[in-house]
C-alpha cells in the first residue's frame, strides 16, 4: 500500500546556480502524481534528489522515517528497496540480454531459485508487452522498448515507489497513450506510489490524482490535478494549457518589455477538464477521485463542458 | 577575484583528494562480500588480452635499444662480458615496470575509463545504485585486482622477452658472445631486484586502475565527456606512474645494497 513521501524545504544549487530552492510538498501515499515543468528546471534533478544520488544542499525527504537527504549510505541502500526507478533511457546494463537485466534486482536481493526468477520475469515482461525479446540486448532494441524493459525491471521488486522520469520522450503518441493506461492499472494493481516527472501535457492532464509544477527555481504548485487544471494562476495555467502568452518565455521567464508587449492580450479560456483516465479492468483504484468532486468541495466552477465523457483528449491554446 | 583565483590554484587538489578518498572507497570496497569473482575473471581475461601482444611488441625493442646503447658504450671500456648482466639489470629494474605501467595505463585504463565513462552517461551506474548496489564493490574492485594480477604477470613477461631480445641483439649483430651474455647474468643483477620489479608493477596496476575508474565514474557531458575522461585518465595515470617509478627506484637503491664482485 505505498508509502508517503514528505519533502520539506529542500533546494539544490550546482556551484552558485540555484536548481530549485525552497521546495516543500507531500506526495500521498498510493497515489498517482505528476511533476511538472518546462525544460530545465531541474525536474530530473529533483528526482535524483528522491533517490538519494545527490545530496541536497538544505532540506530533508521523510520517507518511511527516514531522512534520504542526511542518513547514512546504509540505510540509503536499504531504503532504496522500496523504490523503483524507471531512468529516462532505461538504462539498462549494456553487456546484459533483457532477462539478465531484468532479473538483475531479483539474483542480487532475492533468495529465489532460477526458476522462481524466471516466472517472475515472464509475468513483467508479458506486463510491458516484450515477451520474445528477452534475448535480445538492449542495444539491439528501440528507445521505446529499452523503456519499457527499464519499467519491467523497476517493477520486480514489488517496489512500494515508482518513479518515473520522462516516460513519454522518444514514444509514438499511441504508446504514450499505452504506457499511461499502463500505469493508471498498475497503480490500480500494486498500489504503489507513483511519480512520473514529465513536460507531456496531455499525460499532466488525464494521468494523475496530483500535479506539481516546477517553475522559475521553485516550486510554483503542487496538489490534486481538478485544482491545477481549473487554476487561474498565470504560470500553471500557461503551462498546462500549452499557451505562448504567460510569463513563461522561451528562455525561462520573459523580460519587462515582452510581458508589456502582451499586456493587453488575454489568455484564452480555460480548457474544459478531462476525465481521468481509468483502470482498463473499469474497477476503480483505491486513491481514485469523482470527476468533479474536488472542484464541488472546494466551490470552484470548472470550465464549461468538463468532464465530458465524449470529449477529446485535445489540449487548448 | 581572489577567491576566484584562489579557487583556480586549489582545484588540483580538491581532485587529488578526491581520487584519495575513491581510492580509500575501493579499499573499502576490497572487503565486502560477497566478492565478484565472474566480473574479477571476465575483466581479468579482457585486460590480457588487449595488453599482451602490445606488450611483448614493445619490450622487444626496449631490451634491443638497452642492449645497443650499452654494448656500444661498454665495449669502448673493454667490458664486454658484462653486457648481459647490463641488460638483466636495466631491464628487470626499470624497463619491465615502465613497459608495463605505460601499456596497463595506456590499453588497460583507457578500456577501463571508456566502459565506466558509458555506463555513467547512460545512467547505468545511478541505475546500480538505486537498485541497490554499490557499483564500486560490484565493478572497480574486481578491475583494479585484476589490473593489478595483470600487471604482475606482464611484468614477468616484459622481463622474459626484453632479456631475450637483448640477447638477440647482443649476438647477432654485435658479435656479443652467447656464453658471455648469459654468465654475466648474475655479475650485478640479484633477487631483490626481481621483487622490486614485482612491486612496483603491483603499485602501477593499482595506480592505473584506480585512475581509470576514478576518471570513468566522473565523466559528465555526455560521449565527448567520456572522451575526456579517457584523456584525462591516461595522462594522469602517466604521469603518476613514472613520478611513483622514480620514488620506488630511489627508496629500493637506498635499502638494497648493490651487489659486488
Amino acid at each position: 500500500m505505498g508509502v508517503e513521501i514528505k519533502v520539506d524545504n529542500l533546494s539544490k544549487s550546482f556551484g552558485k546556480q540555484l536548481i530549485w530552492g525552497d521546495v516543500s510538498l507531500t506526495i500521498p501515499a498510493g497515489e498517482v502524481s505528476v511533476m511538472l515543468g518546462p525544460s530545465g528546471t531541474g525536474k530530473s534533478v529533483f528526482l535524483k534528489a528522491l533517490i538519494g544520488l545527490l545530496k541536497p544542499d538544505t532540506g530533508s525527504i521523510l520517507i518511511e522515517g527516514t531522512d534520504i537527504a542526511s542518513c547514512s549510505e546504509k540505510d540509503l541502500y536499504a531504503i532504496r528497496k522500496l523504490f523503483g526507478v524507471l531512468f529516462q533511457d532505461g538504462a539498462m546494463f549494456g553487456s546484459m540480454n533483457l532477462f539478465d537485466n531484468v532479473a538483475f534486482p531479483l539474483r542480487e536481493h532475492t533468495k529465489k531459485t532460477e526458476s522462481q526468477i524466471r516466472d517472475v520475469v515472464m509475468e513483467k515482461m508479458d506486463l510491458v508487452g516484450l515477451i520474445g525479446a528477452e534475448d535480445k540486448l538492449p542495444g539491439e532494441i528501440s528507445g521505446g522498448m529499452r523503456k519499457r524493459a527499464g519499467l519491467a525491471r523497476a517493477l520486480v521488486l514489488d517496489p512500494e515507489i515508482l518513479l518515473i522520469d520522462e516516460p513519454d520522450s522518444g514514444l509514438d503518441p499511441v504508446r504514450t497513450s499505452f504506457i499511461n493506461q499502463l500505469f493508471i492499472d498498475l497503480n490500480a494493481q500494486i498500489d504503489a506510489t507513483f511519480l512520473i516527472v514529465t513536460h507531456d501535457i496531455n499525460t499532466a492532464r488525464t494521468v494523475p490524482d496530483n500535479i506539481g509544477l516546477l517553475y522559475h527555481k521553485h516550486l510554483a504548485m503542487f496538489g490534486p490535478r481538478e485544482m491545477l487544471l481549473s487554476s487561474e494562476e498565470p504560470v500553471v495555467r500557461q503551462f498546462l494549457n500549452a499557451q505562448t502568452v504567460g510569463p513563461i518565455g522561451m528562455s525561462e521567464e520573459k523580460d519587462a518589455d515582452e510581458l508589456e508587449a502582451e499586456k493587453d492580450l488575454d489568455m484564452p479560456p480555460l480548457p474544459p477538464i478531462p476525465l481521468q483516465l481509468e483502470p482498463s479492468n473499469g474497477i476503480p483504484r483505491r486513491s481514485q477521485r469523482e470527476p468533479g468532486g474536488w472542484c464541488r468541495d472546494n466551490g470552484v466552477t470548472p470550465p464549461p463542458g468538463s468532464f465530458d465523457h465524449k470529449m477529446s483528449m485535445t489540449t487548448g491554446g | 577575484m581572489s577567491s576566484i583565483t584562489a579557487s583556480r590554484v586549489l582545484a588540483p587538489v580538491g581532485t587529488a583528494g578526491k581520487l584519495f578518498a575513491f581510492g580509500l572507497d575501493v579499499a573499502r570496497g576490497l572487503f565486502k562480500r560477497p566478492f565478484q569473482m565472474r566480473e574479477f575473471l571476465q575483466q581479468a581475461w579482457f585486460i590480457a588480452s588487449v595488453t599482451i601482444i602490445p606488450t611483448a611488441l614493445v619490450a622487444i625493442p626496449f631490451g634491443a635499444v638497452i642492449a645497443l646503447q650499452v654494448g656500444g658504450l661498454i665495449k669502448q671500456f673493454g667490458a664486454q662480458s658484462f653486457t648481459g648482466s647490463a641488460a638483466v639489470l636495466a631491464v628487470v629494474r626499470e624497463a619491465g615496470p615502465i613497459a608495463t605501467s605505460l601499456l596497463i595505463a595506456g590499453a588497460a585504463g583507457s578500456a577501463i575509463a571508456a566502459d565506466l565513462g558509458a555506463r555513467k552517461i547512460r545512467e547505468e551506474l545511478d541505475a546500480m545504485m538505486v537498485l541497490g548496489i554499490d557499483p564500486i564493490q560490484r565493478l572497480v574492485v574486481p578491475r583494479v585486482l585484476a589490473c593489478m594480477l595483470v600487471a604482475f604477470f606482464l611484468n614477468g613477461l616484459v622481463s622474459v622477452v626484453g632479456v631475450a631480445g637483448g640477447y638477440v641483439f647482443n649476438v647477432v649483430l654485435q658479435d656479443g658472445t652467447p656464453g658471455a651474455y648469459l654468465a654475466s647474468f648474475t655479475a650485478l643483477a640479484q633477487l631483490p631486484d626481481l621483487w622490486q620489479g614485482m612491486v612496483k608493477a603491483l603499485v602501477f596496476g593499482l595506480i592505473a586502475a584506480i585512475v581509470a575508474c576514478y576518471k570513468g565514474m566522473n565523466a559528465a557531458g555526455g560521449p565527448k565527456g567520456v572522451g575526456d575522461a579517457v584523456n584525462e585518465s591516461v595522462v594522469i595515470s602517466f604521469m603518476l606512474l613514472f613520478v611513483v617509478n622514480f620514488v620506488m627506484s630511489a627508496i629500493y637503491i637506498q635499502l638494497v645494497p648493490p651487489k659486488t664482485g
